[in-house]
């Protein structure tokens, strides 16, 4: 199975999101770099408003994530509640 | 920016397609071939535009509200770092000569990607490929100026990037980032796509602004690190957008693979060549290095570009064939480039030097099977000629590849002893060319690539002086007139590091700073 | 390692880049809208010509009739670059937000007289498609105009419009719902009194000169639909107590009151250039308006079923001579073939 990542600026923004990721998808492995983490994982990796929300003690609109990141790969789906990175093989 | 109708609240999906789907219309008062004239030329067959995807479903009010807040953070960073002199931060006054090939190579670049995002903005026939085309057009835009802006302030202190447009139409090693987008412009809209969208912006960018950027941090220079991450945050849309518009080409009808298949391995290959430039950048231009450009080329595109070809074998495509020829020259390309920089550094607009002792052992830890047998011998030769005062200048003119304008500096795929020529005749002219892909390119397309503008042919049939100088006069300094044409200053904005003006002025500045005078 | 930030007087090198300061002198700083925009299209040394219009350079000043001495002659009185562009449309987008809130929390709808509000939908909604349109002609602009100064300004303006026609459709969608959208649809596409105007918007799509669509496009449709529709029209709304749907407009009355002074500076340039350019401009504009009056006239009744041919007359003498006062006619003493 191929890996797919996403990658954020580290600030006091994504701390709480990139916890969330992490908490959602226990197969994801964390990789820091200068100013920035990836986050890798095999086939795929979702992320939930919800679990962001219960972190930031707010409403999170998932298109907020647009404003730390830096690369993605995979296929992408998303919805209000979900954003899904995912590679068919 | 929840939005009800009739009182229930509408999902994303739903909203994006209420809000761009069924804006468009067949005309009927004139032909629709007519009001798209260029969306049929490639062959390409689309049965179905509805069937396109966009899956960041960005509206307008959304796109200018998430935007707008990343260029507030991305200006005040960029006032902070005018006020506070926050070039005299960076590790040391070396780095900033990789900020001199940024801006001349790679900014004017962002501004044809805009224009050429705007052309299949305007001529794709669906609504949802044409607005994501759009959004990228100006976020393109975006690229172009926040960069400037960045970069305007190192200009203000430092050589070599006072006249980035001018340099970029002529200097002779920015035709090679230069030829690489008007080549994409000048072909079909879809070809374009593929081009820039897909081989571009997914399969390289990454290995552009990803690592270099995280370099950028790793040497002190917020300004560039803000931009980069900046506009990578649209690079994510823009990544998708490429991979969207080749799912899209290959599901509408098989009659298409070939032809992507076709331009994912030019426009590959393409990549892989004009990458060259940020290889050498990595390996030899960051004072404090991230990752080699061999890590990175492992992580970015054996892994993450492996990935996505494995993704898409279901539709048929396969990995480029050139990634072989890639993947055997990637212990090399950086050094050999850098080679060249260093012997044509009296004709380029930055400074070049020769890695230190323990640069040089880093490069031998990065690439155990080249470095120490190729290059380290060259190099600390020429290492020691500059102490002596004998700084090695090459003032000849080298012979460029017809298709990828680079000069012959690589060496055979199975040889790194010997360089790699190839040519082919067409209509009775001989061209020359890098590698046997440079060369299938070429003669996949002669009519067009015959036309490339070439620096070093330009030069010869006397189009690069300046204009009154009388090449026959017995004091005619050939070089000095193109240098004087491609508005470098001599002295200033090219030769060595050590002894250059950026050296001295940074010390002193520095100096400055931490001391109490 | 960090700096002490104790003010160093370092003196810079150089204050802007040469490319500017071969325009406006060594000492001069730039502005930020300055450094964004001068220059910074290709003029020079285009490797190939493009497959799909081989007849000209990758960009070419030969695409439109106007002529320019410098293309960067053209400037935007309200200095938008990218980041002031996005920052001005993201306050713009707050406070439509806010009143789109407003009308649908307070259920300002439901309280609309039922006349009002299906004639604002008659009105408003097929209108998403001219707007579809003039996202359409200024993409084209700023792909094949020439120099940044124009085509940066025609790429926002195309953005705006892709804008408006997602307010109006937000509108629909408010005062209707989904079904709206596709009524609409089919009144622009079959109901005789929009066919006019949809010739009309897809006869620009086929111009190749694109200093002729600005004007078909932004300078002449425009500059009648917008007075018509978002001001004539708003006001008739008003008084048959529509204030919501006035709210819900605010945006396109902001943006074409700040839009002209673009428009408006953008003619006067090409016509102070040359006579040769007045005439040609003040042609397109005779040719365009004529046309945009035929193709008006019907949407005006619709939406003005006592006055619109008066109140239309009175917006076009007044576009005659706002165009008049840019500078935009024939010469007097010449004879410039028209």
């Amino acid at each position: 199975m191929s890996k797919v990542f996403i990658a954020l600026q580290t600030n006091d923004d994504t701390r709480p999101i990139i916890e969330a990721i992490l908490a959602d998808n226990p197969h994801a492995e964390l990789n820091e770099a200068p100013a920035m983490v990836k986050i890798d994982a095999e086939g795929s990796l979702t992320i939930h408003r919800n679990s962001i929300e219960e972190l930031l003690g707010r409403d999170f609109n998932l298109q907020e994530l647009h404003l730390h990141l830096i690369t993605l790969s995979g296929n992408i789906d998303e919805t209000d509640d979900e954003f899904t990175l995912s590679w068919a093989n | 920016m929840d939005m009800k109708t009739s009182g229930r609240k509408l999902g994303l999906k739903e909203k994006y397609a209420h809000m761009t789907r069924g804006l468009g219309w067949e005309t009927t008062y004139q032909p629709m071939d007519k009001v798209f004239p260029y969306d049929k030329m490639e062959g390409i067959k689309i049965h179905d535009w509805e069937k396109w995807e966009d899956p960041f479903r960005l509206t307008m009010d959304a796109y200018w509200k998430y935007q707008s807040e990343k260029e507030r953070k991305l200006y005040a960073i960029i006032d902070a770092f005018a006020q506070n002199n926050g070039h005299l931060n960076v590790t040391d006054a070396r780095y900033i000569n990789a900020l001199k090939l940024f801006i001349t190579g790679v900014s004017p670049l962002e501004y044809m990607a805009h224009r050429g995002f705007a052309h299949t903005g305007r001529q794709l026939r669906g609504v949802g490929p044409r607005v994501a085309c759009q959004m990228q057009a100006i976020d393109e835009i975006r690229h172009v100026q926040t960069q400037i802006h960045t970069i305007s302030n190192y200009n203000k202190f430092y050589n070599g990037m006072h006249d980035f447009r001018h340099m970029h139409d002529r200097v002779w090693y920015l035709s090679v980032p230069k030829s690489f987008f008007d080549d994409a412009i000048s072909a079909g809209p879809f070809e374009f796509m593929v081009a820039i969208g897909f081989s571009f912006e997914y399969v390289l960018t990454n290995l552009l602004f990803v690592p270099f950027m995280s370099g950028a941090a790793f040497n002190g220079d917020m300004g560039t690190v803000t931009f980069g991450f900046s506009a990578q945050s649209d690079e994510a849309r823009h990544m998708t957008l490429g991979l969207e518009v080749i799912k899209f080409l290959l599901e509408q009808d098989p009659d298409n693979l070939p032809i992507v298949q076709k331009w994912i391995d030019k426009w590959t290959w393409r990549g892989v060549r004009m990458l060259t430039l940020v290889a050498m950048m990595m390996d030899y231009m960051l004072p404090k290095r991230v990752m080699s450009w061999r890590e990175a080329w492992d992580i970015y595109f054996e892994q993450n570009a492996g990935a996505l070809f494995k993704d898409l074998a279901r539709y048929g495509i396969t990995m480029p064939k050139c990634v072989e020829t890639a993947i055997k020259e990637k212990d090399h390309i950086s050094h050999q480039a850098w080679a060249t920089f260093y012997q044509y550094g009296a004709a380029a607009a930055f400074h070049t030097w020769m890695p230190t002792p323990e640069e040089m052992d880093w490069l031998s830890s990065k690439y155990p099977d080249s470095f120490d047998r190729y290059y380290r011998p060259r190099f600390e030769y020429w290492r020691e000629q500059e102490a002596a005062g004998n700084r090695f200048y090459n003032k000849t003119l080298p012979m460029l590849c017809q298709t990828c304008q680079i000069p012959m500096l690589f060496t055979e795929p199975d040889d790194p002893t010997k360089i790699a020529y190839r040519e082919t005749t067409y209509k009775g002219e001989k061209y020359h060319f890098c590698s046997d892909h440079c060369q299938h390119i070429f003669e996949d397309e002669s009519e067009k690539y015959m036309q490339s503008w070439l620096p070093v042919h330009q030069i010869y049939q006397g189009n690069c002086f300046p204009e009154g100088v009388d090449p026959t006069a017995p004091d005619f300094d050939p070089l000095a007139a193109v240098l004087q044409w491609y508005h470098i200053q001599f002295g200033a904005d090219n030769l060595s590091f050590e002894g250059s003006e950026d050296q001295k002025n940074f010390e002193q500045w520095r100096g400055m700073a931490t001391q109490n005078v | 390692m960090q700096i002490d930030l104790r003010t160093v007087a370092i003196r810079p090198k150089r204050q802007t880049f040469s490319h500017i300061a071969r325009r406006q002198g060594q000492d001069k700083a730039a502005s930020r809208y300055q450094e964004a925009t001068l220059d910074l299209q290709p003029t020079a040394n285009f490797h190939y010509r493009p497959y799909w219009a081989p007849q000209f350079e990758i960009f070419d000043s030969r695409r439109t009739q106007i002529v320019m001495k410098d293309w960067y002659s053209f400037k935007d009185p309200r200095q938008f670059y990218y980041g002031t562009y996005t920052m001005a449309r993201a306050r713009q987008q707050d406070a439509a937000e806010s009143a789109f809130e407003f009308v649908e929390d307070r259920g300002l709808i439901a309280l609309l007289p039922e006349s009002c509000r299906e004639q604002a939908l008659q009105v408003l909604l097929p209108l998403r498609h001219l707007e579809w349109g003039g996202n359409m002609n200024n993409t084209y602009i700023c792909a094949y105009g020439y120099g940044t100064a124009i085509t940066q300004a025609a790429m926002f303006h195309a953005m705006d419009r892709l804008g408006i026609a997602q307010y109006l459709t937000r509108i629909g969608l408010t005062l209707s719902g989904p079904e709206a959208l596709d009524t609409a649809k089919t009144a622009w596409l079959e109901q005789a009194e929009w066919q006019e105007l949809r010739r009309y918007v897809e006869d620009t799509f086929v111009l190749d000169d694109w200093f002729e669509l600005l004007i078909a496009q932004n300078a002449v449709l425009d500059g009648l639909l917008y007075p018509l529709v978002y001001e004539a029209f708003d006001d008739a709304i008003n008084l048959q107590g529509g204030t919501a749907i006035s709210m819900l407009t605010q945006f396109m009355r902001d943006w074409k009151t700040e839009t002209n002074k673009w428009l408006d500076a953008t003619l006067k340039t090409a016509a102070a250039e040359s006579p040769d350019n007045a005439a040609q401009l003040a042609q397109w504009v005779a040719h365009w308006q004529q046309r945009a009056q035929v193709a008006l006239a019907p949407v005006a009744q619709l939406a003005l079923p006592e006055t619109g041919a008066a109140v239309l007359e009175e917006i076009a003498q007044e576009f005659s001579a706002r165009m008049q006062k840019l500078g935009v006619r024939a010469a007097q003493t010449e004879g410039v073939a028209a």
